[in-house]
């Protein structure tokens, strides 16, 4: 810890009796859209962001009217599976009370935007109607576990689904402000109590993620915490453990970066809990409070050390963490189409652009999905890379499913290169408060002119991904990819190249602050090298990382 | 020159009233002393001075002194009863004028000889303030009146189905109750100066013929014009001010379009308090112009006469005559040729509904008739100007004013409407005419700490920025409670930013908010007055005033109605206390309505 005087937050949260502070008179202010400064801050712990149009601010200001102010809400809903009877209300909630979309994020959770004040608490509502929250979606806390979607290895996956929902409700926020707030819950006698994380939560936002090899599709080394699926005969084992990952960095703040999570051992199912609990301790009580910017488990272990985190972590577990197991990682992107289940059933992956869903004119997803909600028997399943699986489907009802989507137009959107369906973008402007440049608006355009690109070379094929940030805080995680644009200016991008495609190097920064032209005509150039100069099996992430960084590797 | 006012004042003054009376016509010129000692002889004769000071002077008026009564809204009759009064004086008639609002209804039972000057309002109702005298008279308890002679000058406006309804009803009930007429009422259109300049000529007649002559000599008119050495810009001298900013303020997506208008006012001679509307004397938009041409089948270019001044059709139409705002004139001529529109002016219901939606270009268009040139610029009315509240303070904004003009503009029965004024404001115009319309009826306390309560819907909060801007700029510490309606909160809270920073500020201490387009259930100012009853009810109490603007149809109704409701349920009153209570209010005016 450091001297330095506390972050304002920290005093919030203290003073917020667990998370309360006045957001009941926030909402009933009828003279304005937001909500009170300091409860702007708190609402994140209950799963809202406080945004506005970025698009109409200004016109708005000259009109003397204040922002349109609307509310971006997430649910928290681990290794994002949710049934049909889920799927459908988060659709009526989105189409009454938000912008007719659904928003598939990276983390595998739903978000609604351009919510109004006055609808956030039948929103709100709506989602735990049917067994969802929205509880720390946001917020210095956990956030929502993730867990790979992929279901070939149907028990592993299982088991592995069923600790992220453990670990889910066992890291969630106990204070009964949120049933106060919400769901009416009568207040309750007596101070309220937060017995894993006391009253001021975590120093920062800390993510938990597990993974089941061969697929790194959840991005394992970018968390604050990573779960490496051990699988021994045909059985979840445990876990390795992947501590001090993150993607977030700041403009000019060498302070700031991104970082991939270190492998510091094994655990045991049975063990799992305890290490996420002391994990999160050890953060909770050594993260920084006082710089925000500096507040993430990465940096508290790169203040002091692996080596001191393993001790400490063993002294909390009282006893040795085991070395890690083995594993390996062949895939990170999602396998589209139909894929057998074990039992005979069927998994359709669907490619949803950015992770929006919604209705256009050749398009209507929404719609389709809504139609097939209702017919559905089996799930639904959010991929980390903002897809969507429809799975255990019956043989029988195949065809049925099908002719649905294609009669939305939903099965048209399938087809593309690898780069296009692997490809992945924040969601920046217009509702994003810290964009800098477009990125999920800006995305179809951007792959439709490099698959230009790859088609002149030949490259149609390659599957290289490729991920858009409207800001270095990194939501679709771009450190990691082969090719990253990382916002700086509307139009104006961070080219970052070298990454490998299975998400265990990070990428590097090729050329700063460029525009679209510049940013074609480099890859351009490298797609030919590429061509030209590949060894066998090598991939544009290994290629361009030899070859663009010669100087500063020389 | 010293000799002449001299030789006029002497003694029986007493040493001290005459210092102060030498102090007063120290720098009176010439002409402005002779005016005065004929004006003070009036006054004698009227009984105003001091000296003879009784509560209601008409009550103390000798057979031949005269009161010219009115009740003004927008001015229109006051100005009427003043140039009545002074041309009376000026022929040395001893006259006193009433405004009806303060006056006490009884007093009439004493009142020899009465001029009134009478417009309607609302829809076919008195004038603000003076419903009182208007209730008293045209209702049951009225005694009769056989020493009463009277004239009755109407004012209205014949776009409005119950046309100078209440001049007629005052003519015919004085008539019941035995009293006299003397010269014959007319009901006057908007264009009023030139038949009520002719009406006043007749009364005055008779009245100097019964009167007997007065010792002050008569002044001549030369004399008198000298007097009034007022700058201050008019209707027909009106000042044109340029226009500074012209920014809408509903938000994208609105379905209306609300404008914030800032006017220079720089060397106008225009000095307004909060409360006061701006007058302006717009000119037709250009495409209305060409359409109507169009429609009538008429080439702009053709020349006419108007009030003897020769010019171009398309120039009467755009500059000189009312081409959207219908008149029953209009309508009737039209009729002559159109059995279908008989009916129509027969019922009055659907009279109202005819001149509501439809402009001129409606009538000509679905009733058409063979114009010519001159005959079209005949039978249409004078374009008049249009009012709107001034929504700044003075003092906060020096040598300005600030309009909020909503623009009346939409399209019906397959055809494009403009409204005159509000495009003109918003046409992109350099300068507009402007002329001050004061309005006393509309102040706030003279007292900084007296809280007050504003209700307004649409445009009608505009006076209140005025309000709650000169209040916080000269730091006064009177609560207040602003309760305000409009259809969407998204794009049609207007100012919004401004009365958010004034509640942070603490100048604004409490604000309700109506939106009727929002809900499923339409929620109006009224409703948040019902919901706040108690506290509505303890500000009254706490010597609170109360202001109501916008829309005259149905909001000032409705909100009269939760008013008293209000004081009924809080204060458990009877319906008669309760109405008693109200019409307390406005004679103590702490009720203060400007609606339109
Ligand atoms: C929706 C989503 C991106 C997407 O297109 O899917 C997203 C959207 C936002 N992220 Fe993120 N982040 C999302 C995944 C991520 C990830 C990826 C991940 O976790 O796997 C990261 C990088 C990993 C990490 O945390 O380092 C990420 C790192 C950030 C950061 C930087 C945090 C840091 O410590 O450096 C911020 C800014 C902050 O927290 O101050 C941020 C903040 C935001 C906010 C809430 C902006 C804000 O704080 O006002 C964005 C809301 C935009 C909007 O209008 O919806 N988001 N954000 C993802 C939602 C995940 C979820 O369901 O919970
Ligand atoms: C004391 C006072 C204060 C006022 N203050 C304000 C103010 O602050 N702000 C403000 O905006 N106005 C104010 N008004 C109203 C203003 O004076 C004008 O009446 C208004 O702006 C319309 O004038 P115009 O010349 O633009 O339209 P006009 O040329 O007068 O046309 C109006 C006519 O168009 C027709 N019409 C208008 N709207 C519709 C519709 N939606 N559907 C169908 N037909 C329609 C009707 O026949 C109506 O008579 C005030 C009025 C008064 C008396
Ligand atoms: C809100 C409002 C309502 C009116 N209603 C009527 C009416 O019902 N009948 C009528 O003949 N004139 C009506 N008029 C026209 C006025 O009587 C006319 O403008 C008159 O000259 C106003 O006189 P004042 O300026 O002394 O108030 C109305 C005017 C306004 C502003
Ligand atoms: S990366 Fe930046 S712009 Fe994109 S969603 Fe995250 S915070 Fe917003």
């Amino acid at each position: 810890m450091t001297d330095k005087p506390l972050s304002p937050l920290e005093g919030l949260k203290k003073r917020s009796n667990y998370l309360r502070g006045t957001l009941v008179e926030s909402l009933v202010d009828p003279l304005t859209g937001a909500l009170r400064e300091d409860d702007t801050q708190l609402s994140k712990f209950h799963g809202f962001y406080q945004q506005d149009d970025r698009d109409v601010r200004a016109e708005r200001t000259r009109r003397k009217l204040e922002p349109a102010y609307q509310f971006m809400v997430r649910v928290r809903i681990p290794g994002g599976i949710a049934t049909p009877k889920q799927w459908l209300e988060l659709d009526r909630l989105a189409t009454t009370h938000g912008n007719g979309t659904l928003r598939l994020t990276t983390r595998q959770a739903f978000q609604f935007h351009g919510v109004l004040k006055g609808a956030l608490k039948p929103v709100i509502r709506g989602i735990n109607d049917v067994l969802l929250s929205t509880i720390a979606a946001c917020g210095d806390v956990t956030r929502n576990v993730m867990c790979a979607p992929l279901a070939e290895l149907s028990d592993v996956h299982e088991a592995a689904y069923g600790m992220a929902t453990a670990l889910s409700q066992y890291l969630a926020p106990k204070t009964r402000a949120y049933h106060e707030i919400w769901l009416d819950g009568e207040k309750i006698a007596g101070p309220d109590h937060e017995p894993i994380y006391g009253e001021t939560y975590m120093p920062r936002k800390f993510k938990i993620t597990l993974a089941v090899p061969p697929s790194n599709d959840v991005d394992v080394f970018a968390h604050d915490l990573g779960f490496i699926a051990i699988e021994k005969g045909g059985q979840l084992a445990g876990f390795d453990v992947v501590v001090g990952g993150g993607m977030g960095a700041t403009h000019g703040e060498p302070a700031t970066y991104p970082r991939v999570g270190d492998v510091i051992g094994f655990c045991t199912l049975e063990q799992t809990l305890a290490v996420a609990l002391h994990v999160a301790g050890i953060q909770r009580d050594f993260g920084d409070r006082s710089e925000r910017k500096h507040a993430r488990l990465k940096y508290t272990i790169d203040d002091r050390g692996v080596d001191w985190f393993k001790a400490e972590l063993d002294r909390r577990l009282g006893f040795p963490l085991a070395l890690p197991e083995p594993f390996e990682f062949k895939t990170r992107g999602d396998r589209f189409g139909w894929q057998p289940a074990r039992d005979g059933r069927w998994h359709l992956t669907l490619f949803v652009p950015a992770g929006r869903v919604r209705d256009t004119e050749k398009h209507r997803v929404l719609t389709g999905l809504r139609e097939l909600a209702r017919i559905h028997q089996g799930d639904f399943r959010l991929t980390p890379n903002q897809n969507l699986i429809v799975a255990n489907i019956p043989d029988a009802e195949r065809a049925r499913v099908e002719e649905l989507l294609d009669a939305h137009g939903v099965q048209r959107l399938q087809s593309g290169s690898p780069l296009k369906l692997q490809a992945l973008a924040c969601v920046a402007l217009p509702t994003c408060g810290l964009a800098m440049a477009e990125a999920e608006r800006y995305l179809p355009e951007l792959t439709d002119k490099l698959e230009a690109l790859l088609e002149r070379h030949g490259l149609t094929e390659e599957a290289i991904s490729l991920r858009v940030s409207g800001c270095p805080n990194g939501c679709s995680r771009p450190y990691l990819a082969e090719i990253a644009l990382v916002g700086k200016a509307v139009g104006r991008y961070n080219l970052f190249l070298g990454g490998d495609a299975l998400g265990h190097r990070m990428n590097r920064l090729a050329e700063e602050n460029v525009g679209e032209a510049r940013i074609l005509e480099t890859l351009d150039r490298l797609f030919a090298g590429f061509v030209a100069q590949r060894t066998p099996g090598e991939s544009f992430g290994d290629f361009t990382n030899r070859s663009v960084f010669r100087e500063e590797d020389a | 020159m010293a000799a002449v006012p001299n030789a006029k004042i002497e003694p029986p003054l007493p040493g001290a009233n005459l210092q102060a009376l030498r102090e007063v016509v120290a720098d009176f010129d010439y002409d402005q002393l002779l005016w005065a000692s004929g004006y003070l002889a009036g006054l004698a004769r009227s009984g105003v001075g001091a000296a003879v000071a009784a509560p209601q002077p008409a009550a103390a008026a000798g057979a031949d002194a005269w009161t010219v009564f009115y009740a003004s809204e927008t001015g229109n009759a006051r100005r009427v009863a003043n140039a009545l009064a002074e041309k009376a004086r000026a022929a040395g008639l001893a006259v006193d004028i009433q405004d009806l609002a303060d006056y006490k209804p009884k007093a009439l039972a004493k009142v020899a000889n009465a001029v009134f000057v009478v417009p309607t309002h609302g829809i076919g109702e008195p004038p603000d303030g003076s419903e009182l005298f208007f209730e008293f008279w045209l209702g049951e308890r009225a005694p009769r009146l056989e020493q009463l002679r009277y004239s009755v000058l109407a004012l209205g406006d014949s776009s409005y189905a119950d046309f100078c309804v209440m001049g007629q009803r005052l003519d015919e009930r004085l008539r019941a109750l035995g009293a006299t007429p003397v010269v014959e009422r007319i009901d006057c259109d908007v264009d009023f100066e030139a038949p009520a300049g002719e009406w006043t000529e007749k009364v005055l007649a008779h009245a100097t013929e019964s009167a007997t002559a007065l010792a002050t000599p008569v002044i001549r008119s030369a004399h008198l014009h000298a007097v009034p050495k007022t700058a201050a810009p008019t209707r027909e001298r009106p000042h044109h001010a340029e226009i500074l900013v012209d920014q809408p303020i509903t938000g994208l997506g609105s379905s209306k379009d609300v404008r914030h208008i800032e006017l220079d006012l720089e060397g106008s001679g225009i000095a307004y308090l909060p409360g006061d509307s701006l007058g302006i004397v717009p000119q037709n938009p250009v495409p209305l112009v060409e359409a109507l041409l169009e429609t009538v089948k008429l080439d702009g270019a053709a020349e006419v006469t108007v009030n003897g001044e020769a010019m171009a059709l398309a120039t009467a139409l755009a500059g000189h005559k009312e081409i959207t705002v219908l008149s029953r004139p209009l309508v009737e001529t039209v009729a002559q040729r159109h059995e279908a529109l008989r009916s129509v002016l027969s019922d009055r219901e659907r009279l109202t509904g005819f001149f509501a939606t439809r402009q001129v270009i409606d009538l000509f268009a679905d009733y058409p008739l063979e114009w010519q040139p001159q005959p079209l610029v005949d039978s249409l009315r004078r374009l008049t100007p249009r009012l709107y509240s001034i929504a700044s303070s003075p003092d906060a904004n020096p040598e300005e004013a600030h309009l909020t003009v909503s623009i009346v503009r939409y399209d019906l029965y397959g055809r494009a409407h403009w409204g005159a004024a509000s495009n003109f404001l918003a046409g992109g115009a350099e300068t507009v005419p402007v002329y001050l319309e004061a309005n006393e009826r509309f102040r706030l306390p003279a007292d900084g700490d007296v809280p007050v309560v504003m209700v307004g819907a649409g445009t009608g909060v505009a006076p209140y920025r005025a309000f709650v801007e000169h209040r916080a700029e000269h730091g006064h510490t009177g609560d207040n409670w602003l309760v305000y309606g409009d259809r969407c909160f998204a794009t049609d809270f207007l100012y919004q930013l401004e009365w958010l920073r004034w509640r942070k500020e603490g100048v604004l201490t409490h604000m309700d908010v109506a939106f009727s387009r929002d809900g499923a259930d339409k929620v109006y100012v009224q409703h948040r007055l019902r919901e706040q009853s108690r506290r509505l009810y303890d500000w009254l109490e706490r010597g609170a005033h109360l202001y109501v603007c916008g829309d005259a149809e149905r909001m000032a109704g409705d909100v009269h109605q939760a008013l008293l409701d209000v004081v009924r349920k809080e204060g458990g009153m009877s319906e008669e206390r309760a109405q008693e209570y109200v019409a307390g209010l406005k004679t103590q005016k702490r009720y203060q309505r400007d609606v339109y």
